[in-house]
């Protein structure tokens, strides 16, 4: 015997008590953690997403809406290819890069795919990460960065490394992670798409969003394929902060007046706030947890130690001292803690793992760091719970007890 | 040579209700080695004064010593170490430890003195021979019967070969034969182990066993060894 083992045995009797005083500590941590996992997963999603856009204003379609945009459907509007000459003709200032795109859903055997064209150069240019996944840093990022924050972010290295798709040749392509996988090609391989053969000239990282699914070919080659001459689904624009502040929407606007100019802030603004809103929540969250769970807590703890206020008598009796009578109760506050944390953080990331894909569509995986912080709060409220019942536990006078029997 | 000395102990209870005076005046010397029984009527203080004696509730007045070493005005953390050391407990309602096996309530005190484990087991497996229960060892209190609960009560008693027992009404719920067998056990420890026993009583058969016979009245000691004092 020693004190640790006698915690051990009598948490051990009292599972079915002790987990019903968890409870509130897991299903609050559970929440935290869900919310908290998709709203990383959800804030990554924002962020490959502008990085995928590579720009900040989107030239589209009067009638096209902002999903049509990342994958088109056969008969979504297209703007003629003269709309870019129109914008490089004109005076106006503050467009960095252009960069015109035609996106359509394709099937090759019977999976589906899109295919997007894309001129290598402009597009190079203004894409500044394939390969970055992070977040945060990047919204910023999309608003043009200056040439030297461009080097402190590495920029000029991913670029060097997409060498290749500078020179993306009419006979080449591009293929996103899942295409390659789906249709087990490697670099080199030939791919053809419906009588256009073309030699795939590299494979794209893994981003977790529609890229994957994308084949990049040369808009020609696209325009060729999908039969529609001198014809595109939207131009992607880099446009300089500066200029965007001083109006550069509304120039654009009435130099092509029968599209729709938007901004990337826009298109992301109601992402931005849904995750705003899930940190929000999360914070709330986490302070109803902090006092339910600490009083819940404190409440096992509390009838703990009225229930057994003979146990610690005869403890007291057999000559335990009041310390080891609070590492005791401590001990076991952070056992309750630990199992607490531990239920929570699984609880959270199953339900995030489930419920992520339905409510804000995207994929989510369990993140490590959070069972730290999970272990660390629900201990931590364990813990505060059980002060104040330790406190008179080791406190009280348990011999007037003994002789109530 | 003493075991116990007091002089002039009381002990005032602070109660909503108003001040109880539980027990008042109480000076006596224990001789190493008595088998001290305790009587009077309910209320008369008898648990009151034990519990004092064992350091388990302070005194209000007076003072008390273990072995000529002053025991009134000492830390807390002393009377447990004095406690650890030097006493066992038998009390009526057997205060085993609901959760724990007979053999782990008998190794309770062996870990507070920081005992091995090899040894712990070593030790409470002989002495629960000794009281018969070797065949018990795994079985929680409620798998156990009145009598044989209180013998667990008496082996973790004896465990840490203490100089000195309190037992308080140690068969009060037992039945008359088992009291008699736990009685003479008592009596056996006292005599052979010349373990101190000081012993709480309602029952003038368990009083018979006392070489030292107190009684109490309304917190004050009435007779010792039938000699009226007041
Ligand atoms: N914790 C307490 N607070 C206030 N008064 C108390 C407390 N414990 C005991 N008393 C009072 O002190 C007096 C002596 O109590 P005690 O338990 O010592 O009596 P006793 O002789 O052991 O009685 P019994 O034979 O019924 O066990 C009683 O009047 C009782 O009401
Ligand atoms: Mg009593």
């Amino acid at each position: 015997m020693n004190l640790f083992k006698l915690v051990w045995i009598e948490l051990w009797n009292k599972k079915t008590q002790l987990i019903s005083s968890l409870m509130a500590i897991v299903i609050g941590i559970g929440v935290i953690v869900g919310i908290r996992t998709i709203n990383v997963y959800s804030e990554k999603a924002v962020a490959v997403k502008l990085d995928n856009l590579g720009a900040n204003i989107l030239v589209l379609p009067q009638a096209t809406s902002i999903d049509d945009y990342s994958t088109s459907d056969i008969d979504a509007p297209t703007i003629p290819m003269e709309y870019v000459e129109k914008i490089l003709t004109s005076e106006i200032k503050g467009v960095d890069n252009l960069s015109p795109k035609l996106t359509r859903r394709i099937t090759i055997g019977n999976k589906k795919f899109v295919l997007t064209g894309i001129q290598p150069k402009n597009e190079i240019a203004s894409k500044p990460l394939w390969q970055n996944t992070g977040f945060g840093k990047e919204i910023q990022a999309s608003c043009a960065p200056s040439t030297a924050e461009n080097k402190s972010h590495g920029y000029e290295d991913e670029k060097l490394k997409r060498k290749g798709v500078d020179s993306l040749d009419y006979t080449e392509c591009l293929l996103g992670a899942q295409v390659a996988k789906a249709l087990n090609l490697k670099v080199k391989d030939k791919l053809k798409i419906q009588d256009k053969e073309l030699t795939v000239a590299k494979l794209l990282v893994e981003t977790g969003t529609v890229d994957d699914d994308r084949i990049f070919v040369n808009l020609k080659a696209a325009q060729e394929i999908l039969g529609i001459k001198d014809q595109i689904s939207a131009i992607e624009i880099m446009g300089c902060c500066n200029a965007i502040s001083d109006g550069l929407l509304s120039k654009l606007r009435n130099i092509l007046p029968d599209t729709r100019i938007t901004t990337i802030g826009q298109i992301v603004s109601t992402q931005i706030e849904t995750n705003k809103t899930m940190k929000k929540t999360s914070v709330i969250f986490l302070i109803i947890i902090l006092f339910v769970g600490s009083i819940s807590i404190g409440n096992y703890m509390w009838a703990n130690v009225n229930e057994r206020r003979k146990e610690i008598g005869i403890l007291r009796m057999i000559g335990t001292y009041k310390t080891e009578i609070y590492k005791i109760l401590l001990v076991k506050a952070s056992i309750l803690g630990l199992i607490g944390g531990i239920l929570g953080y699984s609880l959270g990331t199953i339900a995030a793992y489930y419920m992520g894909p339905a409510f804000a569509q995207i994929q989510v995986s369990a993140i490590p760091i959070f069972l730290l912080w999970s272990v660390l709060i629900s201990i931590g409220i364990s813990i505060t719970g059980s002060l104040i019942p330790a406190y008179f536990a080791a406190k009280f006078d348990a011999f007037s007890n003994m002789q109530e029997e | 040579m003493d075991i116990i000395n007091t002089n002039n102990l009381g002990k005032t209870y602070l109660h909503k209700d108003g001040k109880v005076d539980a027990i008042k005046n109480i000076t006596i010397a224990v001789e190493k080695g008595s088998f001290v029984t305790i009587t009077g009527p309910s209320g008369s203080g008898k648990t009151t004064l034990l519990l004092t004696l064992a350091g388990l509730i302070r005194p209000t007045s007076g003072a008390f010593s273990f072995l000529e070493k002053e025991l009134t005005h000492v830390h807390d953390c002393e009377l447990a170490q004095f406690r650890r050391k030097n006493v066992g407990f038998i009390m009526q309602s057997f205060a085993l430890i609901p959760y724990l096996t007979t053999i782990q309530n008998v190794m309770m005190p062996l870990a507070l003195n920081k005992i091995s484990k090899q040894k712990q087991k070593e030790i409470a497996t002989s002495v629960l021979e000794t009281v018969g229960l070797e065949n018990r060892l795994n079985h929680l209190p409620r798998e156990l019967s009145a009598g044989q609960q209180q013998r667990v009560a008496i082996a973790r008693a004896m465990v840490n070969s203490p100089s000195l027992i309190f037992a308080d009404e140690p068969t009060g719920n037992l039945d008359p034969m088992l009291a008699v067998e736990i009685l003479d056990f008592l009596k056996e420890i006292n005599e052979k182990n010349k373990i101190t026993v000081i012993m709480v009583t309602h029952s003038p058969v368990a009083a018979a066993y006392g070489n030292v016979k107190i009684h109490l009245d309304k917190g004050e000691i009435k007779s010792i060894n039938e000699k009226i004092i007041k």
